[in-house]
Order: structure tokens, then sequence, then C-alpha cells
């Protein structure tokens, strides 16, 4: 009766494969392979496509592009003023297409477009790292989405299933706020870091596991015994896969 | 070719970590992604290769038909490249725009084929000047996830190598006409010496070094790509700039002799692979499309 589902000769049955959902008599099913469909208060990784009037088109692997409105995003610098005309025809100074963002969902339209926001210190343009885009279904629903990970490298989990791997910002760096990009040489060890957690989520998206900061962490640590660019063959990803399903499984246990 | 959009903070990433020989994935500059090779996938075809590299899928038909030979070369058959960018590689390939690169890849694949050293026409011929095999290679782009051209060629040797071209005799009867009999054993056939057959190498220049095997995002960050068509004996038969960025001639030179190193180390393991599959027979698990 739900979304997902058709009467089959009395039978209800399932149009889509993924997980059940019932509320009372209503069952729905969630399809696994789906275009991400936005929340109010979702965490999301998105891509800058226009630059229009007075806002910004960004891809987030939804069905419509989302919006980041001009009246959404902190100015740097951090003041609280009206924005200008001046601020419209300076607009690409901030964000131009090709930009990476992380920010956070504001309000749905009623077309099913997401409204973005980045009026947080921790949102804002993404500078140096690494982009993995997976299943928005893999991307397990928790309190913060921001991790620094102890193996040396952060990551942003976007609820669309953008996954961002950046090297761990420095102390001085956090007070600059959204818009300062550093484009300095990364160390060759958090390099290291980060490219084998990029090999490790590629390898957890492709087995269908449920991506959160214990999946990823056990996957690397699992990983380490083989070299970066060894992970993605398939026997080696089967094996990595299989001792972090184990891990996991014994920690509920 | 299909391509993705990066932030300039991305590019800078790439091509610091190309400097320090440690691209995204792990590799090294000169690491191939892993490859899955198989052959005989197409049944109503002569001889077949699919290639899969990333997430980049070329499927090669070969069909041999008998022809007349080309008249400057009465004793050569030939090869015809026709290449098929499909719309389901990528959406720019839709309708008629898969066509400019179908037609460029054709082209280069002409090139690369031109030397005598790379396959002996003379086995092709059946009747010098009024009989020959031509070989007919369709090449089929499933998916484009980078690398186009040695996933192409790749796949164009092992389908070579897999390729049975019945055998004929020809019958001379007494008013001096010519028959052409066909053998009755299914299995008497022709095999193609795929020794001399060159791979191509596609070298693209990231900042100051250059990388074999680009993804989409690498090629985002590279102005200009080499592409060197190198045979197991390290002979070079194609070189060509792609790309709209310059290279100056040192650049050049060192990417060739890279491109040589690479091509020589691609041949052996790659006829390893196709002997041992070959030797496998009918107990060969086919994996076919829908893995």
């Amino acid at each position: 009766m739900g979304h997902g589902t058709y009467m089959d000769d009395e039978k209800l049955t399932a149009s889509v494969a993924g997980e059940v959902e019932r509320v009372n008599k209503l069952i729905c099913v969630r399809p696994l392979k789906t275009r991400y469909n936005g929340e109010v208060g979702d965490v999301i990784v998105g891509r800058i496509t226009e630059v229009q009037q007075k806002r910004w088109k960004v891809e987030t692997n939804s069905r419509l592009d989302s919006v980041l409105l001009l009246s959404s995003v902190n100015l740097p610098g951090g003041e609280l003023r009206r924005r200008s005309a001046e601020d419209e025809l300076t607009m690409r100074d901030y964000l131009q297409e090709g930009d990476l963002i992380s920010a956070e969902v504001q309000s749905v339209f009623s077309d099913g477009a997401l409204s973005l926001h980045t009026r947080s210190l921790k949102y804002g343009k993404l500078g140096q790292g690494v982009l993995v885009q997976v299943s928005p279904s893999l991307v397990k629903r928790q309190k913060t989405h921001f991790h620094n990970l102890p193996c040396g490298a952060s990551i942003i989990l976007g609820n669309n299933g953008f996954l961002w791997l950046y090297p761990t910002p420095g102390q001085q760096d956090e007070e600059e706020g959204g818009y300062y990009t550093s484009l300095e040489l990364v160390p060759l060890s958090d390099r290291e870091v980060i490219s084998r957690l990029r090999n490790c989520l590629l390898a957890l998206a492709a087995h269908k596991v449920l991506l959160y900061d214990t999946s990823v962490l056990y996957c690397y640590e699992s990983s380490l015994l083989y070299q970066i660019k060894d992970i993605l063959k398939p026997e080696t990803m089967d094996e990595i896969v299989m001792v972090t399903r184990q891990r996991l499984l014994d920690q509920e246990g | 070719m299909a391509s993705v959009q990066i932030s300039e903070a991305e590019k800078v990433y790439i091509m610091h970590g190309v400097r320090d020989d440690l691209r995204v994935d792990g590799r090294g500059c000169e690491d191939y992604r892993h490859m899955e090779i198989e052959t005989d996938v197409v049944s109503n075809t002569d001889g077949s290769a699919k290639v899969r590299m990333g997430h980049t899928d070329v499927l090669v038909g070969i069909k041999a038909e008998l022809r007349r030979p080309r008249p400057n070369v009465p004793d050569e058959g030939y090869l015809e490249f026709f290449v098929d960018c499909s719309a389901n590689a990528t959406p720019e390939f839709e309708g008629r725009g898969g066509e400019e690169l179908g037609v460029e890849l054709s082209n280069t694949l002409y090139k690369v084929f031109n030397s005598h050293r790379s396959l002996d026409l003379r086995s092709l011929c059946v009747c010098p000047g009024e009989h020959c095999w031509v070989l007919y290679v369709d090449v089929l782009l499933l998916q484009c996830d980078g690398n186009l051209f040695d996933a192409m060629s790749i796949a164009i040797k092992a389908a070579l190598f897999n390729t049975r071209i019945p055998k004929v005799r020809v019958l001379e009867d007494e008013e001096g006409g010519k028959e052409i009999e066909l053998s009755d054993d299914p299995y008497d056939c022709l095999r193609l010496r795929v020794d001399n057959i060159p791979c191509i190498v596609t070298l693209c220049k990231v900042g100051h070094r250059h990388v074999v095997d680009a993804t989409l995002q690498e090629k985002a960050c590279s102005a200009a790509s080499l592409l060197v068509a190198v045979t197991p004996r390290g002979a070079v038969t194609c070189v060509r700039k792609l790309g709209a960025g310059s290279l100056d001639p040192d650049s050049i030179f060192e990417m060739t002799e890279t491109g040589k190193r690479v091509g020589k180390a691609l041949h052996a393991p790659l006829m390893e692979l196709l002997q041992k599959d070959e030797s496998l027979g009918k107990k060969r698990q086919k994996v076919g499309f829908l893995a």
C-alpha cells in the first residue's frame, strides 16, 4: 500500500529491492539503489553547478538540484549584515562552479528540491581532499557526521552518499570560518591514510555494508595488512570486508 | 570523452599527490587499475573479448569475411575498425554525441595497426589479387571511466588472439575458374599470430609528471596527454598527442620512454593470461555481462 509496493493477486508485493518500513498498517519499501531524498537536518556534501542571481545550485545526487540561497551562507569574516547588491555581484568570489561544500538541509520545497544552509562554522567550502560517491542508503543516520578518525584523517559522511575525506585541520585553521581553503602541500603520511580510507569506503560500498565511523575504522584497520593499491582487487576486498563484518557483529553481540 | 567537474582544491591535491608518486587510489604513476579480461563472449562472432578496467567497459567483436584485396597490396588482407560509443556509456554520447569520439578512436586504431610489424597481413591472403580475409573489428564502449584507448587496445589484442578464421581451399576447375571450398571440420581454423600486436599506453601530463591509466578526475587536472602504441619488442608504431594543452619536447621524450617501458611490461602478463584462459577450454566458467 505504501511506496515501493503493489498488489499482485491480493498479495502485497515489493516492486523495489530494499528495506521494509512499517507504520501501523502502512507498509513501504525503501529502495537500496535510489537518488537521495533529503530531510530537514541532514548533513550533505554537494558540488556547485550553477551561480544564479541570489543563489547557487548544488548537485547533491537527488532528483533535482538543491538550492543554496545567498542569505543562507555565512559571509567571510562572520559579519551579520544585510546582503547588498555588491554581494550578489561577488558571489563567484565565494563559491564557483565545481566547488565542494558541506551544508545542512534547511527545508524542502514543494517540488522536492532541497534548500541548504551553511550558517555554522563547521559548514562551508571544502578544501583539499578526496570525494567518494556511494549510494545514499548506505550512510547510517547518526548524531554527528563529522568525524576525526584516530588513524589520522577526517571524514564527512554526507547523507546524500557523498563522502569527503580530508587531512585533519590543525588548530589554527578552525577560526577561519568556511571560506579559507589551504592550498599547502598535504604531507605524504596523511595522503596514505586518505587513499587507504578511500579504497576502504569503496570496498565497503561494493559489499553494501552500512557506513558509519566504526565500520570505516574497522575496515581501515583490517586493510593495514595489504598495500593501498591492492585493496580494490576483488579477492582482497572480500577478505577485508569479511573481517570487518565479523568485528562489527562481535561488537554488537 | 566523459568528464567530471572538480574544484580547484581537489586539483591541487591530485597534482601534489602525483608529484609524490602516490595517487588518490594509492597507485604509483605507472600502475594500472585492476583489469578483467574475458574472451569468447559473443557467440556469433569469429573472435571477441571484453575488458573491464575500473568502470571502463569495452567489448570487441571480430568478424572475418572474404573480399577482394586492396589493389596496391594484392597479397595481403586488411582490418577495418569501427568504434561505437554507446549512449549507455555516458549521457554525452546520447544520439549523435558519440560519433566524433568514435571516429577519432577508429582513426587512431588505423594508424596504430598500419605497421607491417604488428600483424602479418599475408597470412590473411587466400588467393593473391582475388580473395583475402578482411577482419571487421567492432569496438563497443559500454561504460566510460577514463583510459578508453588502453582498454580498447587490450580488448582488440585479446579478441584477435581469440579469433578463429575458418580454413579455406581454393580449387581450380577446368575452365580456369576458381572455387573456394570451406573445410568441413568446424574446428579446423586459422589462428592469428598476435605476438607483435601493439598495445596503446595513454600518458596524461599532470603538473610536471605524467601518469598511466588516468581516472576521470586525473584527466580533469591534465591539459595534454600522449598516446603511445608499443609492441612487445618495444617498437613504437604510433604516437599521438591529445588534449588542448602543450607539451614541450623534453616531456614528450620522457613520456615516450615511460610509455615504451610500461607497454613492454604489459604484454607478457597479458599473453600469459590469454594462453591460460585458452587452455582451460570447455571447463572455463563464462562470466559474461551479468557479473
